[in-house]
């Protein structure tokens, strides 16, 4: 499998048009209590799937599904259409290379600085020091936190927490990432920031993503902003217009009630996601 | 708070003992293959060999200085004295140096283990180091074991020595017994199966310490209430099965050396 899933034959399958994840029919449950039913979606290469629905809905299990984290009772998860369930924990950790992610809480690891932190998975890949450091600093110039490199996280504030995160997903140039809630607990200020920088990495790298939020302004302004790449900031799409790449899926008590584009959502006629969204 | 019936007391048992039994397993088998994180070894081996060494010289030290005064006091009423040396060497050597020392590295070691890695655990680190590609059992489990007990051996060793030496000090200085008679009863009075057997048994503490901590650690659940209550966990589960270690062994090494 570690043969399979190498860098050339995930390229041969983006290029085919394979979708980079699939969930077909998956279910899971926790102690009798069935927390995820029937979740049947795709993302395409580019697209940014953004998660919304009520808390205790199931998206953080679907995120940790997504990552080989979790195994579902049923069904299939696939990424590149390589399905998760017919693989070894020793061949899942070979896909994950091909992910990142960013942690609700950011789970940076408290023991190292921020410079390691985000240099661990090229520190497990053994990249030569030199390049290591280079792509830190690289990242987290991204993240607007290039100052923060010697630092501890628990130096850090909640936001710049986010920052390292993102550059610790980002540092190995993925083909998809996850966000779990990269806006959860913080101000709207510094949420925007967050926003911003997925924004960013949407329009300047054109990675595939799913991001779950429970802040429905953050969602509709990833969907009605770009990023100006000469200017160096976000700013509204003119005339009112749409991200193409970027779409919606609403679960509600485990189930899919919404999986489509940013209009169909708005001009939805189904009273619970119109009480939802509005 | 209702109370949980027999059966299914029963059965977490049993999931656990399987889950434990995994655990130990693929951390075994992860010695084999790659990657092997050496720095981590390394790192461990300063932490829980080094880091354990005052206590573990104090702990033998006055352990054999009590064991001469208390075996001087009896002795004395038999007019063998002279055999101090001999009684403190050979219940350092196969009994009071592994045990005490295990169940010391134990309450040091195998309880920072359990809230290192239930902190990780409840903060979502073990899954970020998954997320990156990471195998948390190979990354954190194998080089604890590893260090672990490699280095309880050599602790082991040198517990036996200082307590000894305390019996030695006790022995010539409150006791007034000739220096060179107590230590020489000491030397020939161990036998190979003796020393084997005082040997055999660090091997096992440092395997039980490293797992039961790890297994702990990697099981919390429950924030930092969660983290404690797996600290304490680990320390009784670890302690107890070194004393039960300690008697299934001994009966071995009585079974292959006949002492």
């Amino acid at each position: 499998m570690t043969e399979i899933m190498n860098d050339q034959e995930a390229a041969e399958r983006i290029a085919q048009g394979v979708p980079i994840m699939e969930f077909e029919k998956v279910c899971i449950g926790f102690e009798q209590h069935q927390v995820l039913k029937d979740i049947t979606f795709k993302v395409a290469h580019g697209e940014t799937r953004i998660i919304l629905g009520p808390s205790g809905g199931g998206k953080s299990v679907l995120m940790k599904l997504a990552n080989g984290l979790l195994q579902p009772d049923s069904g299939d998860v696939r990424i590149l259409g390589w399905s998760l369930q017919k693989m070894n924990q020793r061949e899942i950790f070979a896909v994950r290379a091909h992910i990142g992610m960013v942690f609700q809480e950011s789970a940076l690891f408290d023991s190292l600085n921020v410079e390691d932190n985000v240099a661990y998975r090229l520190e497990e890949e053994h990249v030569d020091r030199k390049e290591i450091h280079e792509r830190v600093v690289e990242a987290l110039c991204f993240v607007e936190l290039e100052k923060a490199i010697d630092k501890f996280p628990s130096e850090l504030s909640g936001g710049m927490r986010r920052r390292v995160s993102i550059a610790r997903a980002i540092i190995s140039k993925p083909d998809l990432i996850l966000y779990d809630s990269p806006t959860g607990g913080l101000d709207p200020i510094t949420s925007n920031t967050i926003v911003e920088l997925v924004v960013k990495q949407r329009d300047v790298s054109h990675t595939t993503s799913l991001l779950i939020t429970h802040r429905l302004q953050d969602a509709f302004t990833m969907a009605t902003h770009r990023y100006n790449q000469e200017l160096g900031h976000m700013e509204k799409i003119p005339d009112g217009g749409i991200d193409p790449s970027t779409k919606f899926l609403v679960l509600n008590e485990g189930r899919v009630v919404f999986d489509g584009a940013t209009l169909e959502l708005t001009h939805t006629e189904d009273p619970w996601l119109k009480y939802y969204i509005s | 708070m209702r109370l949980a019936s027999p059966e299914t007391y029963a059965k977490s048992f049993v999931a656990a003992l399987q889950e434990y039994a995994l655990l130990c397993g693929r951390a075994i088998g992860d010695l084999f293959s790659k990657p092997r994180y050496l720095d981590d070894i390394f790192i461990q081996m300063d932490s829980i060999g080094v880091g354990s060494l005052p206590i573990v010289v104090l702990t033998g030290f006055f352990t054999g200085c009590v064991l001469a005064l208390q075996s001087a006091t009896s002795l004395k009423e038999f007019g063998a004295v002279n055999m101090t040396g001999r009684l403190v060497a050979l219940s350092m050597v196969k009994e009071l140096g592994p045990v005490l020392t295990g169940l010391m590295v134990s309450g040091r070691n195998a309880s920072g283990m359990a809230s290192e890695l239930g902190s990780m655990k409840v903060s979502e680190q073990i899954d970020a180091m998954r997320a990156l590609g990471t195998d948390p059992i190979r990354k954190l489990v194998t080089p604890r074991i590893v260090a672990t007990v490699v280095m309880l051996f050599f602790l082991t060793i040198i517990s036996d020595s200082c307590g000894t030496a305390g019996g030695g000090v006790v022995a010539v200085g409150l006791l007034h017994l000739n220096g060179h008679t107590f230590f020489t009863t000491a030397y020939l009075t161990l036998k190979m199966g003796d020393v084997v057997e005082g040997l055999v048994k660090p091997l096992f503490s440092g395997f039980i310490i490293a797992t039961i901590g790890c297994y702990y650690g990697l099981k919390t659940t429950g924030g930092t209430r969660g983290v404690g209550k797996s600290t304490t966990q680990a320390v009784v589960a670890s302690s107890v099965a070194i004393i039960l270690m300690d008697f299934l062994v001994t009966q071995l090494m009585i079974g292959i050396f006949g002492r």
